[in-house]
Protein backbone atom coordinates (compact mmCIF):
# COMPACT_ATOMS: atom_id res chain seq x y z
CA UNK A 1 0.00 0.00 0.00
CA UNK A 2 2.54 2.66 1.20
CA UNK A 3 5.46 2.31 -0.72
CA UNK A 4 8.46 4.28 -1.36
CA UNK A 5 9.23 7.69 0.30
CA UNK A 6 5.93 7.44 2.12
CA UNK A 7 6.75 4.76 4.30
CA UNK A 8 10.33 6.34 4.76
CA UNK A 9 9.10 8.34 7.99
CA UNK A 10 11.31 10.93 9.67
CA UNK A 11 11.07 10.37 13.46
CA UNK A 12 13.13 13.45 14.18
CA UNK A 13 11.01 15.62 12.14
CA UNK A 14 8.65 16.22 15.00
CA UNK A 15 11.19 18.50 16.60
CA UNK A 16 11.80 20.65 13.89
CA UNK A 17 11.52 24.50 14.92
CA UNK A 18 9.26 26.52 12.81
CA UNK A 19 9.21 30.20 12.88
CA UNK A 20 5.39 31.54 13.31
CA UNK A 21 6.04 35.29 13.23
CA UNK A 22 9.36 36.88 12.74
CA UNK A 23 10.56 39.63 14.83
CA UNK A 24 13.40 40.99 12.70
CA UNK A 25 17.10 40.35 14.43
CA UNK A 26 18.04 42.47 17.68
CA UNK A 27 21.91 42.60 18.10
CA UNK A 28 22.68 39.69 15.51
CA UNK A 29 20.26 37.61 16.45
CA UNK A 30 17.51 35.94 15.11
CA UNK A 31 14.30 36.83 17.01
CA UNK A 32 11.27 35.01 15.99
CA UNK A 33 7.71 33.67 17.29
CA UNK A 34 8.19 29.72 16.73
CA UNK A 35 6.26 26.63 17.08
CA UNK A 36 7.90 25.81 20.62
CA UNK A 37 7.03 29.20 21.82
CA UNK A 38 3.58 28.73 21.20
CA UNK A 39 2.81 25.78 22.86
CA UNK A 40 5.11 27.44 25.68
CA UNK A 41 2.06 30.15 25.97
CA UNK A 42 -0.57 27.23 25.36
CA UNK A 43 0.99 25.95 28.00
CA UNK A 44 0.68 28.92 30.15
CA UNK A 45 -2.18 29.77 29.62
CA UNK A 46 -4.02 26.83 30.42
CA UNK A 47 -2.58 26.44 33.13
CA UNK A 48 -3.81 29.80 34.37
CA UNK A 49 -7.39 29.53 32.75
CA UNK A 50 -7.44 25.88 34.60
CA UNK A 51 -6.26 27.25 38.17
CA UNK A 52 -8.59 30.63 37.32
CA UNK A 53 -11.57 28.62 36.78
CA UNK A 54 -11.10 26.59 39.83
CA UNK A 55 -10.37 28.92 42.38
CA UNK A 56 -12.68 31.61 41.24
CA UNK A 57 -15.69 30.13 42.76
CA UNK A 58 -14.13 28.11 45.87
CA UNK A 59 -17.04 26.18 47.86
CA UNK A 60 -16.98 23.75 50.59
CA UNK A 61 -17.55 21.06 48.84
CA UNK A 62 -15.41 21.40 45.61
CA UNK A 63 -16.98 21.18 42.32
CA UNK A 64 -14.64 18.56 39.88
CA UNK A 65 -12.27 21.30 38.70
CA UNK A 66 -11.78 22.56 42.12
CA UNK A 67 -11.11 19.31 43.52
CA UNK A 68 -8.35 18.37 40.74
CA UNK A 69 -6.84 22.12 41.66
CA UNK A 70 -6.46 20.99 45.55
CA UNK A 71 -5.47 17.76 44.64
CA UNK A 72 -2.73 19.16 42.36
CA UNK A 73 -1.96 21.71 45.45
CA UNK A 74 -2.18 18.83 47.96
CA UNK A 75 0.46 16.64 46.04
CA UNK A 76 3.30 19.40 45.62
CA UNK A 77 2.72 21.28 49.10
CA UNK A 78 3.10 17.74 50.62
CA UNK A 79 6.10 16.95 48.62
CA UNK A 80 7.80 20.52 49.59
CA UNK A 81 7.34 20.16 53.19
CA UNK A 82 8.45 15.77 53.19
CA UNK A 83 11.76 17.18 51.73
CA UNK A 84 12.62 20.84 52.65
CA UNK A 85 10.75 21.12 55.55
CA UNK A 86 7.66 23.71 56.40
CA UNK A 87 10.79 26.43 55.67
CA UNK A 88 10.57 25.27 52.14
CA UNK A 89 6.88 26.49 51.98
CA UNK A 90 8.25 30.07 50.99
CA UNK A 91 9.33 28.00 47.56
CA UNK A 92 5.59 27.25 46.90
CA UNK A 93 4.93 29.82 44.03
CA UNK A 94 7.90 28.60 42.12
CA UNK A 95 7.91 24.91 42.37
CA UNK A 96 4.21 24.88 41.37
CA UNK A 97 4.84 26.67 38.31
CA UNK A 98 8.01 24.77 37.52
CA UNK A 99 5.85 21.70 38.09
CA UNK A 100 2.46 22.34 36.66
CA UNK A 101 4.23 23.68 33.23
CA UNK A 102 6.64 20.90 32.81
CA UNK A 103 3.57 18.18 33.68
CA UNK A 104 0.79 20.63 31.14
CA UNK A 105 3.92 20.94 28.47
CA UNK A 106 4.67 17.04 28.71
CA UNK A 107 0.77 16.26 28.38
CA UNK A 108 0.38 18.67 25.49
CA UNK A 109 3.56 16.85 23.44
CA UNK A 110 1.68 13.51 23.49
CA UNK A 111 -1.05 15.13 21.08
CA UNK A 112 -0.62 13.97 17.80
CA UNK A 113 0.90 16.98 15.55
CA UNK A 114 1.62 18.88 18.91
CA UNK A 115 5.05 20.23 19.67
CA UNK A 116 6.53 18.98 22.87
CA UNK A 117 8.41 22.06 24.42
CA UNK A 118 10.13 20.02 26.86
CA UNK A 119 12.45 17.72 24.05
CA UNK A 120 14.59 20.50 23.70
CA UNK A 121 17.87 21.03 25.98
CA UNK A 122 17.83 24.47 25.61
CA UNK A 123 14.13 25.02 27.23
CA UNK A 124 14.97 21.81 30.23
CA UNK A 125 18.51 23.76 30.54
CA UNK A 126 16.63 26.82 31.39
CA UNK A 127 14.81 25.60 33.56
CA UNK A 128 17.52 23.56 35.75
CA UNK A 129 19.71 26.94 35.21
CA UNK A 130 16.88 29.19 36.94
CA UNK A 131 16.64 26.56 40.04
CA UNK A 132 20.21 26.02 40.68
CA UNK A 133 20.42 30.06 40.41
CA UNK A 134 17.77 30.20 42.97
CA UNK A 135 19.61 27.65 45.64
CA UNK A 136 22.96 29.74 45.00
CA UNK A 137 21.52 33.09 45.15
CA UNK A 138 19.05 32.44 48.55
CA UNK A 139 21.68 29.96 49.63
CA UNK A 140 24.32 32.92 49.67
CA UNK A 141 21.38 35.56 50.82
CA UNK A 142 20.38 33.57 53.77
CA UNK A 143 23.31 31.45 55.25
CA UNK A 144 25.76 34.15 53.68
CA UNK A 145 29.69 32.75 53.62
CA UNK A 146 28.50 29.29 55.77
CA UNK A 147 26.22 28.03 52.47
CA UNK A 148 30.01 27.10 51.41
CA UNK A 149 29.68 24.45 54.40
CA UNK A 150 27.80 22.36 51.78
CA UNK A 151 30.88 20.99 50.30
CA UNK A 152 32.75 20.47 53.49
CA UNK A 153 31.58 17.29 54.91
CA UNK A 154 31.92 16.34 58.35
CA UNK A 155 34.06 13.86 59.61
CA UNK A 156 36.76 13.92 56.51
CA UNK A 157 40.77 13.93 57.41
CA UNK A 158 42.46 16.43 56.97
CA UNK A 159 44.77 15.20 54.65
CA UNK A 160 41.63 13.92 52.04
CA UNK A 161 39.76 16.94 52.35
CA UNK A 162 41.21 18.89 49.06
CA UNK A 163 40.10 15.93 47.00
CA UNK A 164 36.82 15.74 48.46
CA UNK A 165 35.42 19.41 48.18
CA UNK A 166 36.88 18.88 44.62
CA UNK A 167 34.68 15.83 44.27
CA UNK A 168 31.84 17.70 46.42
CA UNK A 169 31.87 21.02 43.90
CA UNK A 170 31.85 19.39 40.47
CA UNK A 171 29.13 16.90 42.21
CA UNK A 172 26.83 20.21 42.70
CA UNK A 173 27.97 21.60 39.34
CA UNK A 174 26.35 18.30 37.44
CA UNK A 175 22.87 19.00 39.02
CA UNK A 176 21.97 21.49 36.58
CA UNK A 177 22.97 18.74 33.70
CA UNK A 178 21.75 15.67 35.04
CA UNK A 179 18.45 17.56 35.95
CA UNK A 180 17.89 19.06 32.24
CA UNK A 181 19.57 16.11 30.46
CA UNK A 182 17.62 13.79 31.81
CA UNK A 183 13.80 15.78 31.17
CA UNK A 184 15.12 16.21 27.66
CA UNK A 185 16.36 12.74 26.78
CA UNK A 186 13.44 10.79 28.33
CA UNK A 187 10.95 13.06 26.30
CA UNK A 188 12.97 13.09 23.04
CA UNK A 189 13.79 9.51 23.49
CA UNK A 190 10.13 8.65 24.16
CA UNK A 191 8.79 10.12 21.84
CA UNK A 192 11.29 9.17 18.50
CA UNK A 193 10.52 5.52 20.22
CA UNK A 194 6.82 6.17 19.34
CA UNK A 195 7.51 7.22 16.28
CA UNK A 196 9.68 4.16 14.77
CA UNK A 197 7.18 1.79 16.49
CA UNK A 198 4.52 3.52 14.66
CA UNK A 199 6.10 3.23 11.39
CA UNK A 200 7.08 -0.75 11.71
CA UNK A 201 3.27 -0.28 11.10
CA UNK A 202 3.31 1.39 7.76
CA UNK A 203 6.63 -0.40 6.59
CA UNK A 204 4.88 -3.94 7.27
CA UNK A 205 1.98 -2.94 5.72
CA UNK A 206 3.92 -2.34 2.52
CA UNK A 207 4.05 -6.44 2.43
CA UNK A 208 0.33 -6.93 1.84
CA UNK A 209 -1.81 -8.91 4.07
CA UNK A 210 0.57 -11.23 5.57
CA UNK A 211 2.30 -7.95 6.61
CA UNK A 212 -0.87 -6.39 8.14
CA UNK A 213 -1.23 -9.07 9.99
CA UNK A 214 2.32 -9.02 11.15
CA UNK A 215 1.72 -5.17 11.80
CA UNK A 216 -0.08 -6.33 14.71
CA UNK A 217 3.00 -6.90 16.98
CA UNK A 218 4.39 -3.31 16.62
CA UNK A 219 0.53 -1.80 17.09
CA UNK A 220 0.58 -3.11 20.59
CA UNK A 221 3.82 -2.36 21.37
CA UNK A 222 2.71 1.35 19.72
CA UNK A 223 -0.04 1.35 22.44
CA UNK A 224 1.94 -0.23 24.97
CA UNK A 225 4.37 2.75 24.77
CA UNK A 226 1.92 5.47 24.85
CA UNK A 227 0.85 4.68 27.79
CA UNK A 228 4.11 4.25 29.06
CA UNK A 229 4.76 7.52 27.92
CA UNK A 230 2.44 9.64 29.80
CA UNK A 231 3.45 7.34 33.37
CA UNK A 232 7.16 9.20 31.90
CA UNK A 233 5.57 12.25 31.23
CA UNK A 234 3.96 12.55 34.61
CA UNK A 235 7.41 11.24 36.31
CA UNK A 236 9.75 13.54 35.03
CA UNK A 237 7.72 16.51 35.83
CA UNK A 238 7.60 15.10 39.29
CA UNK A 239 11.55 14.06 39.51
CA UNK A 240 12.23 17.64 38.18
CA UNK A 241 10.26 19.57 40.97
CA UNK A 242 10.92 17.12 44.00
CA UNK A 243 14.98 16.99 42.97
CA UNK A 244 14.09 20.91 43.20
CA UNK A 245 12.72 20.40 46.53
CA UNK A 246 15.67 18.60 47.71
CA UNK A 247 18.50 21.38 46.15
CA UNK A 248 16.33 24.18 47.88
CA UNK A 249 16.45 21.93 51.11
CA UNK A 250 20.45 22.58 50.85
CA UNK A 251 20.03 26.40 50.47
CA UNK A 252 17.92 26.47 53.27
CA UNK A 253 19.95 23.78 55.26
CA UNK A 254 23.59 23.86 54.03
CA UNK A 255 24.69 21.44 56.68
CA UNK A 256 25.00 17.81 55.64
CA UNK B 1 -49.33 3.83 79.00
CA UNK B 2 -46.89 4.91 82.38
CA UNK B 3 -45.66 1.33 82.43
CA UNK B 4 -45.12 1.27 78.63
CA UNK B 5 -43.13 4.92 78.77
CA UNK B 6 -41.24 3.97 81.43
CA UNK B 7 -40.41 0.80 79.39
CA UNK B 8 -39.69 3.15 76.45
CA UNK B 9 -37.47 5.57 77.89
CA UNK B 10 -35.21 2.84 79.13
CA UNK B 11 -35.18 1.26 75.84
CA UNK B 12 -34.37 5.05 73.98
CA UNK B 13 -31.33 4.92 76.93
CA UNK B 14 -30.18 1.53 76.15
CA UNK B 15 -30.43 2.25 72.40
CA UNK B 16 -28.30 5.26 73.16
CA UNK B 17 -25.42 3.19 74.53
CA UNK B 18 -25.54 0.76 71.55
CA UNK B 19 -26.05 3.85 69.50
CA UNK B 20 -22.58 5.15 71.33
CA UNK B 21 -21.16 1.74 70.81
CA UNK B 22 -21.90 1.48 67.64
CA UNK B 23 -20.47 5.12 66.35
CA UNK B 24 -17.03 4.21 68.12
CA UNK B 25 -16.79 1.05 66.00
CA UNK B 26 -17.20 2.65 63.45
CA UNK B 27 -14.65 5.36 63.63
CA UNK B 28 -12.20 3.08 64.63
CA UNK B 29 -13.69 0.57 61.05
CA UNK B 30 -12.65 3.72 59.72
CA UNK B 31 -9.31 4.79 60.99
CA UNK B 32 -8.19 1.51 60.27
CA UNK B 33 -9.65 1.57 56.52
CA UNK B 34 -8.20 5.10 56.15
CA UNK B 35 -4.82 3.44 57.64
CA UNK B 36 -5.05 0.41 55.13
CA UNK B 37 -6.08 2.35 52.20
CA UNK B 38 -3.07 5.06 52.78
CA UNK B 39 -0.59 1.66 52.65
CA UNK B 40 -2.11 0.61 49.54
CA UNK B 41 -1.80 4.11 48.14
CA UNK B 42 1.63 4.20 48.85
CA UNK B 43 2.69 0.96 47.11
CA UNK B 44 2.41 1.93 43.86
CA UNK B 45 3.56 4.74 44.55
CA UNK B 46 7.09 3.26 45.04
CA UNK B 47 6.78 1.24 42.36
CA UNK B 48 7.24 4.52 40.29
CA UNK B 49 9.02 5.80 41.91
CA UNK B 50 11.43 2.74 41.29
CA UNK B 51 11.34 3.53 37.70
CA UNK B 52 12.57 7.35 38.03
CA UNK B 53 14.91 6.29 40.22
CA UNK B 54 16.85 4.04 38.14
CA UNK B 55 16.56 6.75 35.72
CA UNK B 56 17.58 8.99 38.01
CA UNK B 57 21.15 7.25 39.17
CA UNK B 58 22.09 6.78 35.19
CA UNK B 59 21.81 10.56 34.32
CA UNK B 60 23.00 11.48 38.03
CA UNK B 61 27.21 9.57 37.58
CA UNK B 62 26.79 10.97 33.10
CA UNK B 63 26.63 14.26 34.60
CA UNK B 64 29.54 13.47 36.96
CA UNK B 65 31.25 12.72 34.70
CA UNK B 66 30.31 15.23 31.86
CA UNK B 67 31.06 17.94 34.09
CA UNK B 68 34.42 16.69 35.05
CA UNK B 69 35.32 16.27 31.70
CA UNK B 70 34.21 19.97 30.31
CA UNK B 71 35.93 21.58 33.44
CA UNK B 72 39.38 19.50 32.60
CA UNK B 73 39.06 20.36 29.13
CA UNK B 74 38.23 24.07 29.90
CA UNK B 75 41.24 24.48 31.61
CA UNK B 76 43.32 22.70 29.49
CA UNK B 77 42.60 24.99 26.75
CA UNK B 78 43.11 28.31 29.05
CA UNK B 79 45.99 26.45 30.77
CA UNK B 80 48.02 25.05 27.93
CA UNK B 81 48.56 21.61 30.15
CA UNK B 82 46.68 19.12 27.78
CA UNK B 83 46.04 16.84 28.39
CA UNK B 84 46.76 16.41 32.45
CA UNK B 85 43.38 18.95 33.36
CA UNK B 86 41.10 16.53 31.69
CA UNK B 87 42.68 13.03 33.02
CA UNK B 88 42.88 14.27 36.18
CA UNK B 89 39.19 16.20 36.00
CA UNK B 90 37.68 12.90 34.23
CA UNK B 91 39.04 11.15 37.72
CA UNK B 92 37.07 13.58 39.94
CA UNK B 93 33.92 14.08 37.89
CA UNK B 94 34.27 9.88 38.13
CA UNK B 95 34.01 9.95 41.65
CA UNK B 96 31.77 12.82 41.60
CA UNK B 97 29.28 10.54 39.80
CA UNK B 98 30.00 7.53 41.70
CA UNK B 99 29.18 10.34 45.45
CA UNK B 100 25.64 11.68 43.10
CA UNK B 101 24.70 8.02 42.82
CA UNK B 102 25.13 6.57 46.66
CA UNK B 103 23.40 10.15 47.52
CA UNK B 104 20.32 9.99 44.91
CA UNK B 105 20.15 6.06 46.04
CA UNK B 106 19.16 7.43 49.73
CA UNK B 107 19.55 6.10 52.78
CA UNK B 108 23.34 5.44 52.31
CA UNK B 109 24.30 9.43 53.04
CA UNK B 110 23.88 8.80 56.97
CA UNK B 111 25.87 5.45 56.92
CA UNK B 112 28.22 6.78 55.28
CA UNK B 113 28.88 9.88 56.96
CA UNK B 114 28.86 7.92 60.36
CA UNK B 115 31.37 5.27 58.60
CA UNK B 116 33.14 8.62 57.68
CA UNK B 117 33.64 9.88 61.07
CA UNK B 118 34.66 6.44 62.58
CA UNK B 119 37.69 6.51 60.00
CA UNK B 120 38.25 10.23 60.57
CA UNK B 121 38.57 9.19 64.53
CA UNK B 122 40.39 6.28 63.60
CA UNK B 123 43.23 8.12 61.51
CA UNK B 124 43.71 10.85 63.95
Amino acid sequence: MASGAEDRVDPIHQFAITEIVDLGTIGGIDFAFTNSALFMVVTVVLISGFMIAASSSGTLVPSRFQSLAEVAYEFVANMLRDSAGTDGMRFFPFVFSLFMFILVANMLGMFPYFFTVTSHIVVTAALALVVITLVIVYGFYRNGIGFLGLFVPKGVPSFLMPLVVAIEVLSFLSRPISLSVRLFANMLAGHITLKVFASFILMMGAWGVAGWFGAIIPFFMTVALTALEFLVAFLQAYVFAILTCMYLNDALHPSH
Amino acid sequence: MAAQDGNSDKAASASDAALARRLERLSRDLESEKKERSEAEARPKTDNAGYGLAFRLASEFVAGVIVGAAIGWGLDRMAGTSPWGLIGFLLLGFCAGVVNVIRASGGMASSANAEDGQGGERSE
